[in-house]
């Protein structure tokens, strides 16, 4: 237990440094564009072809339960809903914390390993600036831009089912899908990513910058980085959305 | 007090009773010595004595648990932030596998603490660059990125990237492990070239002890985290300790 709480305080210290660095020069732009589009446009596809499938597959379902009760018009406007508030942030987040926590874990555990972290010091560069600020506001940043991509593919997605099924067209579609969606649904959840997108940063830059095991650490800092990034951003999204609704009784559905 | 300033004017680094332990292994026991501005210390041992351990208590990476370590007139062991990036500027270290940054390239791995450290144009950081690099042999390989250089190349792309700042104190390891006798000679060419022609002092860390003797002017030879023999060639080959004698003697 009380290597549990020395672990959990320790990552809590780690990503207040982060926020604290965040607001002083020297501003690591340069890197943390680089890191903008390794863990943003780079997560693009995936982000997309997720997206896709699972409207899809979720409009399939929805419509066999909503054909026994005459309401196959509420199709689109449940697929919306149903993305915008929950599956797209939380898929969005899982996937991220798969494909670039445990890349952010490996490529620093590995500097680590190989002393390019001690090579950065010696040069007077404070290394956890330079290394990991950037990565944890990329991950900040990129997060809802992808949730956004991840909610609109899935919407199309959904379109696409029910374009075989019902021949309904696009406007129709698109007009159903936001008739009940306002911004108090539509803007926290969306934010919401901005939090999963910190713990996927500082958690897998954590194990990567901390790991001090050769390169047996590296593959065990890419595990644990996508291991508990998840958990705590479901751990996390059980908490926001009770903030949420708190914060926009309007939300609450 | 007096005898510390006068001792840091005449040396560029000196370790004051440095202990260091990692759990219940001690590295290194009540270790002093001192290296004067302009010569070479080379430290030999075997392997696991606590040579590498050494260089990084130099430049801070570690931090001794007992014991100061005077760095030309500060003691590094008490300093933080910007005291201590302003010690380290007068640092270069050579790492044992030359530590680049493999996300950049040749170029940028030596331009980035140029753009970063001082208030240089591009020009003349690019100036900057290709001059070191032709010091060391790799103006041509300049675009290339690490995974796409020999041992013996990376291991000078390491030493062009420590001298890119033109350090009054330059940290080396190993430098001639993994190479052929011709290219370790090389390198131990560029670090003479170095104390010699720019009066850099240096603290070399190696098992050879041809190079050694080519290079260093003081030898301290560590076995099980103590300094077991100290001073010239000829002082370390008369010292009553056998591994002493026979980690410095050529034959």
């Amino acid at each position: 237990m009380g290597s549990i709480l020395e672990f959990l305080g320790s990552l809590s210290l780690f990503g207040w440094r982060v926020l604290k660095d965040a607001f002083f020069p020297p501003f690591e732009l340069e890197m943390f564009g680089r890191q903008l589009v390794d863990i943003g446009a780079k997560s693009l596809l995936l982000i997309t072809a997720a997206g896709i499938a699972l409207g899809t597959v979720m409009a399939f379902h929805t419509r066999s339960s909503l054909v026994t009760f005459g309401a196959t018009s509420m199709i689109p406007s449940v697929q919306a809903d149903a993305f915008f508030i929950e599956i797209g942030p939380l898929v969005a987040g899982l996937l991220v914390a798969g494909r670039v926590g445990s890349g952010i874990g490996a490529v620093l555990a590995n500097m680590r390993a190989t002393e390019q972290i001690d090579g950065i010091e010696s040069l007077s560069i404070d290394s956890f600036k330079f290394l990991v600020v950037p990565r944890v506001l990329a991950c900040i940043l990129a997060l809802p831009i992808l949730t956004l991509f991840m909610d609109f593919c899935g919407v199309i997605g959904g379109f696409m089912s029910e374009y075989f099924s019902s021949h309904i067209s696009f406007y129709l579609y698109i007009t159903r899908a936001f008739s009940d969606l306002g911004w108090a649904n539509f803007i926290p959840p969306v934010l919401k990513t901005a939090v999963f997108g910190f713990i996927i940063g500082t958690v897998s830059s954590y194990f990567g910058y901390n790991t001090n095991e050769g390169a047996d650490g590296v593959g065990r800092a890419a595990t644990n980085s996508v291991v508990l990034s998840s958990l705590l951003i479901i751990v996390a999204d059980v908490i926001l959305i009770r903030c949420i609704f708190f914060l926009f009784p309007d939300s609450a559905i | 007090m007096n005898e510390t300033k006068t001792s840091s004017e005449k040396n560029a680094v000196r370790f004051e009773h440095v202990s260091k332990s990692f759990g219940p292994k001690q590295v290194l026991a009540d270790v002093s010595f001192e290296v004067p501005y302009a010569q070479a210390l080379c430290i030999l041992g075997r392997s696991g004595m606590g040579k590498s351990v050494t260089l990084k208590l130099s430049i801070a990476l570690m931090r001794p648990d007992e014991g100061r370590i005077w760095i030309c007139s500060d003691d590094i062991t008490q300093l933080e932030g910007k005291p201590l990036s302003e010690v380290r500027r007068k640092m270069g270290f050579l790492f044992q596998d030359a530590a680049l940054f493999d996300s950049l390239s040749l170029y940028d791995n030596l331009a980035l603490p140029l753009h970063r450290l001082t208030k240089r144009s591009w020009e003349e950081v690019e100036d900057s660059v290709t001059k070191v690099l032709k010091q060391v042999g790799l103006e041509k390989d300049k675009a290339k990125m690490p995974a796409a250089l020999s041992g013996g190349m990376r291991k000078r792309a390491g030493l062009a990237r420590a001298l890119v700042l033109e350090p009054m104190v330059l940290l080396v390891d190993e430098p001639s492990s993994g190479l052929d006798r011709i290219t370790a000679s090389e390198i131990d060419e560029l670090l003479l070239k170095q104390k010699e022609e720019r009066q850099t002092t240096l603290v070399i860390v190696t098992h050879d002890v041809h190079g050694a003797r080519r290079v260093g002017d003081r030898f301290a030879v560590l076995d099980d985290g103590h300094l077991i023999g100290y001073g010239s060639a000829e002082e370390v080959e008369q010292s009553e300790n056998e591994t002493a004698r026979k980690l410095v003697s050529e034959r």
